[in-house]
């Protein structure tokens, strides 16, 4: 039953109403491994309009709306769910945790933050010794996680255990025309695919992944390319804009994408080869909808798509990212114009496919 | 045959950008085979033969990709930077010539290093297409190139960019014209992406789910000064793969391809690879497993502009690999 | 309930190195054929046995993974009779020299790995640790014979004999993963005379040392609706004194992190708790180092779990381990299969 095939036609938007969501989703605290804070959220914001739900063996969540016909083009599009974060692996005298990093975070990024722990989201912080008490000598090297603890004060041991994960403890904001919290990688992606899942096109079957682990390994995208074995996959997730100036005020060749410019399409990362096809078929969604985008810049990193594409007999790929700066770290920063168009362009892009896209591999 | 090889060397085609040497390799076999698709990875996949009494469903893997470059930025003076394709090292940048996929060439140059002993690193390089300024400048942001250097004949040895892996292209089609009978049901798979790891194949395997595979690719030899340690050298006939750095051979299978190379009088070697992967970690991972083994052609200066194999071995290849799918095959 | 110690000490001086598993996999053949219903081998050679369930039908299937692989050497060369190898799977070089091994040629060749003298090495080895490459083995015969035994490619095995320690320990080469091979066989035993109503395949996995390969075949085979992988941990040992290690003899570990599934844990511990076998919980951050990592995300994912033995020196020709420890793994698989519901895997809910 498809509650909107007969209502006027959408027009894809972001608002407060999806600000508030992703605010909701930044906050939780969803460390690779133990996604389910955000599955709840994603839970409860799906079930009214999905065909059909499943969590799957890894903790993935799997949605299907069905498209009007029954041989519509079967597309996948997958957001993570989890971010980079802590695990607590050992417990040290007066409420400090040795902890591991779950994803790559540089540990330069540590020091001095708050964080929050478990899933009651207790405050701890990793501290750092008092300048008074380090020379010139140390100061030179970085501190290695190893000798960071995470601190919970003196009563620490009684709320929290070893195995339990932490996130930096950024509070969400909207500030002019960004938005900087947390965990923005991938936040903005799941946001965008609950909306886009409350809004699907008839014209095909959606079948959306909210995956697990993408940041240790993308596991979670593997088992559902695999379960769905879809006509082909749009993978949705942030993308580092290092667009800063350079030290010399010569040309920023290594920016990876520029904020504002637009959604990122992926033409190549260390992962994945895009397939040309549906590059070239966003690059006309956004020309026709006069939707500004920009290129990735290719090499480096790697979505969801490395472990969909290999998946089965072979399932055609692309990426298409938000532009987000100081991904990783405690705040990341993003445009809301850049998200927006984000969202047009991936909603063009489902309007177009049609049997004879996927009937026809040129 | 070495019109062959020269012809399919000279296309470019790295990682991802297969389309040209696909549609070469579709003509050069269409005739040969009884079906011929691409599938979604853009896997050339040819199909010949019937399963028969004693006979197996076979894949044959040589992939038909090779190293190159793709542009990340073209600055404002026309200058393009990239990132490599596969393992480019920047030693064989320095002064190196590209050919675009949309037919412009370039010339690699490198920045001023602070220190002239050390190597530098690929973001220090740059191609330099002779244009003035970023409007003019005929490639942009994706473009992809192959190295660009001539086919050699030197007689018994021949020397190309790319013999890695065109040579074993060019070995699979030679097969597919000469083969007369075979109780098997034979997938010559022209994979991509096997050298930014192993891609291709993954899928292709799956889709075929063969009984046994063979990855047909070059190995690198011991036989050149002050080289690494290995017992393979040019000229010693084609090497049968005990294992690679992505995968070990089935025993049972090297004893096969061992027998049947003794039986025929065809001269061989046996390779252990200690760092270089190929296809065959993809075909043996598919599924519920493949036993799955590899033939291999030495070869000198391995991804460099000028790989270096030798015509005898080649043709020792194609005489092995025809013997050893001629037949059933017996596995102990 | 099967002694560990006389099974592990006939395993031993059987090879099985990754991707030359034939020799273990038939000791480990016979040792299961009394004990299961069925007995099979994968296309890559992994070892498959099934004890039947007695629920109705369309029954679950329970997977316990061990694997039977171990790393070791290989022949790359041969220089005046002296072999130059190479390692397969991880093996610190600083644990080679003067190291008895056994040359799988045309015969078994005992031989000892050697560290060239100073004067053949180059000048940054006066004193620290040679790579492998420079390191010889030598079978102490004629190049001659050499040429006509020894081919490239051999696999060649550490031969140091079991020895046991005190305190119920064995200390031998390749207890990882044979350690977890007595395990399972005496959760086998166990199993053979109780009723379950899954089915519960026991695999001896191949190729685990060289990433896992075994596991994702044969879990793709299999289709188990619940995957256990059960290998060796870090147990304490001189110089690692830190959160990833635990005690010898002191009980088993079960896995928490992203490879596992919390249900399965959850179930593990209610079950140790029960049966009161000790155990401690291993945080794995990110992965299990195990099997496990290719079982949960084979097809279209399966839920899993990893339950280790703790064992020092590990990737040494001197693991230790402690007997009782391996017991206690066996028992505690075999409890779990035993009390494993028809409908466990209906009732699992994610995030209770």
């Amino acid at each position: 039953m498809h509650p909107n095939y007969d209502l006027p036609l959408y027009v894809p938007k972001i608002t407060q109403e999806q600000i508030g969501l992703l605010e909701r989703l930044c906050q939780a605290c969803a460390v690779a491994g133990d996604e389910s804070e955000v599955r709840q959220v994603i839970l409860e914001q799906v079930k009214p309009y999905a065909d059909e739900v499943k969590v799957d063996a890894l903790g993935n969540v799997l949605v299907t709306r069905q498209g009007k016909s029954d041989h519509c083009p079967r597309v996948m599009m997958t957001a993570h769910m989890d971010e980079v974060g802590f695990m607590l692996v050992n417990e040290e005298e007066g409420g400090l945790y040795r902890f591991a990093l779950v994803g790559g975070i540089d540990p330069r990024q540590l020091v001095g933050k708050p964080v929050l722990v478990g899933r009651e989201h207790l405050p701890g912080v990793i501290g750092a010794k008092p300048i008074h008490l380090t020379d010139a000598e140390e100061r030179k090297h970085t501190i290695p996680v190893d000798a960071l603890r995470i601190d919970l004060g003196t009563e620490g041991s009684s709320k929290v255990k070893k195995g339990d994960w932490a996130t930096f403890a950024t509070r969400f904001a909207q500030i002019g025309p960004s938005l900087c919290a947390k965990a923005l990688d991938d936040r903005l992606g799941v946001a965008t695919l609950i909306e886009l899942v409350k809004h699907a096109p008839a014209n095909l079957d959606l079948l959306v992944a909210f995956t697990v682990q993408e940041e240790i390994g993308l596991r979670g995208a593997r088992v559902a390319g695999y379960a769905f074995n879809p006509d082909l996959a749009i993978v949705v997730d942030s993308t580092p804009a290092n667009d800063l100036p350079t030290r010399d005020g010569s040309e920023n060749a290594s920016y990876n994408t520029h904020l504002g410019a637009g959604p990122a399409i992926y033409l190549a990362d260390r992962a994945t080869f895009s397939d040309q096809r549906l590059v070239r078929h966003l690059v006309q969604a956004a020309e026709t909808e006069s939707i500004p985008y920009q290129f990735r810049q290719p090499g480096g990193g790697g979505t969801d798509a490395g472990a969909i594409h290999t998946q089965r007999a072979g399932i055609p790929s692309v990426s298409v990212s938000v532009p987000c700066r100081y991904i990783h770290t405690a705040a990341g920063i993003a445009r809301l114009d850049d998200w927006n168009n984000t969202l047009r362009l991936l909603y063009a892009a489902l309007l177009g496919f049609d049997a004879s896209f996927i009937n026809n591999p040129a | 045959m070495k019109s062959l090889i020269k012809t399919l060397v000279e296309i470019p085609g790295p990682s991802g950008s297969e389309h040209t040497i696909c549609e070469k390799i579709r003509d050069e076999v269409a005739a040969y085979v009884d079906s011929l698709r691409v599938d979604a990875l853009g896997n050339l996949i040819a199909l010949k033969g019937e399963k028969k009494a004693g006979g197996l469903r076979l894949m044959l893997s040589a992939h038909m990709d090779e190293i190159g470059i793709m542009v990340t930025h073209v600055d404002e003076n026309g200058f393009v930077r990239f990132i490599t394709i596969g393992g480019v090292s920047p030693r064989t940048c320095l002064g190196g010539r590209v050919l675009f996929m949309n037919g412009v060439q370039g010339v690699i140059g490198c920045e001023k290093l602070e220190d002239i002993n050390s190597q530098p690193a690929i973001d220090q390089f740059f191609i330099d297409v002779g244009a003035h300024n970023r409007q003019d400048c005929k490639v942009k942001i994706g473009d992809v190139a192959g190295f660009e250097r001539s086919f050699l004949d030197l007689g018994n040895r021949l020397v190309a960019k790319s013999m890695d892996n065109r040579v074993s292209v060019a070995i699979l089609v030679e097969m597919l014209r000469q083969l007369e009978h075979t109780p098997h049901q034979i997938y010559a798979v022209f994979s991509t992406q096997e050298e930014v790891g192993l891609r291709g194949a993954i899928s292709a395997a799956y889709g075929i789910d063969p009984d046994l595979g063979l990855a047909v690719d070059v190995t690198a030899v011991g036989d050149t000064p002050k080289g690494i340690k290995m017992e393979v050298s040019l000229g010693n006939g084609p090497a049968i793969k005990v294992r690679d750095s992505s995968f070990i051979s089935d025993p049972r299978l090297v004893r096969w391809m061992v027998a049947v190379a003794e039986t025929n009088g065809i001269p061989y070697q046996l390779e252990v690879l200690e760092r270089g992967g190929t296809d065959g970690k993809s075909i043996q991972l598919a599924r519920a497993g493949v036993p799955t083994a590899g033939l291999s052609i030495p070869c000198r200066y391995i991804h460099s502009p000028s790989e270096m194999v030798d015509y005898n071995d080649v043709q020792g290849a194609v005489r092995l690999l025809l013997a050893l799918v001629s037949e059933p095959i017996v596995l102990e | 309930m099967i002694d560990p110690l006389p099974f592990l000490k006939s395993l031993i001086p059987v090879p099985g190195i990754s991707g030359f598993e034939n020799p273990i996999c038939k000791s480990v053949s016979d040792a299961w054929r009394p004990l299961v219903d069925e007995l099979s081998i994968s296309r890559l050679g992994s070892l498959h046995g099934l004890c039947s369930g007695t629920g109705s039908q369309p029954r679950h299937r329970l997977m316990f993974a061990a694997h039977m692989d171990t790393i070791g050497l290989m022949v790359t060369g041969m220089v005046d009779g002296l072999l130059r190898v190479t390692a397969i799977g991880g093996i610190d070089p600083r644990v080679l020299p003067g190291q008895s091994v056994t040359v799988h040629a045309r015969q078994d060749l005992p031989a000892v790995v050697v560290q060239p003298p100073v004067g053949l090495l180059p000048p940054d080895y006066k004193s620290s640790p040679v790579a492998i490459e420079y390191l010889w083995v030598d079978t102490g015969l004629l190049s001659t014979q050499v040429t006509e035994l020894v081919k490239i490619g051999d696999p060649i095995s550490f031969a140091q004999p079991a020895v046991e320690l005190t305190g119920e320990t064995l200390c031998a080469p390749y207890l990882d993963n044979r350690a977890s091979l007595a395990a399972l066989t005496i959760c086998l035993d166990e199993l053979h005379g109780r009723t379950h109503p899954w089915d519960v395949w026991a695999v001896a996995s191949v190729q685990e040392e060289i990433g896992v390969r075994g596991a994702y075949t044969s879990t793709f085979q299999l289709h188990p609706d619940i995957a256990v992988a059960i290998d060796v941990t870090f147990a304490r040992n001189p110089g690692s004194n830190d959160w990833g290690t635990f005690p010898l003899g002191k009980g088993v570990t079960l896995g928490w992190g992203a490879n596992i599934h919390p249900a399965l844990f959850k179930k593990f511990k209610e079950i140790a708790n029960l049966v009161e076998i000790p155990f401690e919980v291993e945080v794995m951050p990110y992965y299990s180092g195990t099997d496990g990592e290719g079982m949960q995300v084979t097809a279209e994912g399966i839920p899993t779990m990893v339950v280790c033995i703790p064992l020092r020196y590990m990737h040494t020709p001197v693991e230790v381990v402690s007997l009782k420890d391996i017991r206690r793994a066996g028992r505690l698989m075999a409890e779990f299969a035993c009390q494993l519901e028809p409908d466990f895997i209906e009732k699992i809910i994610w995030d209770e």
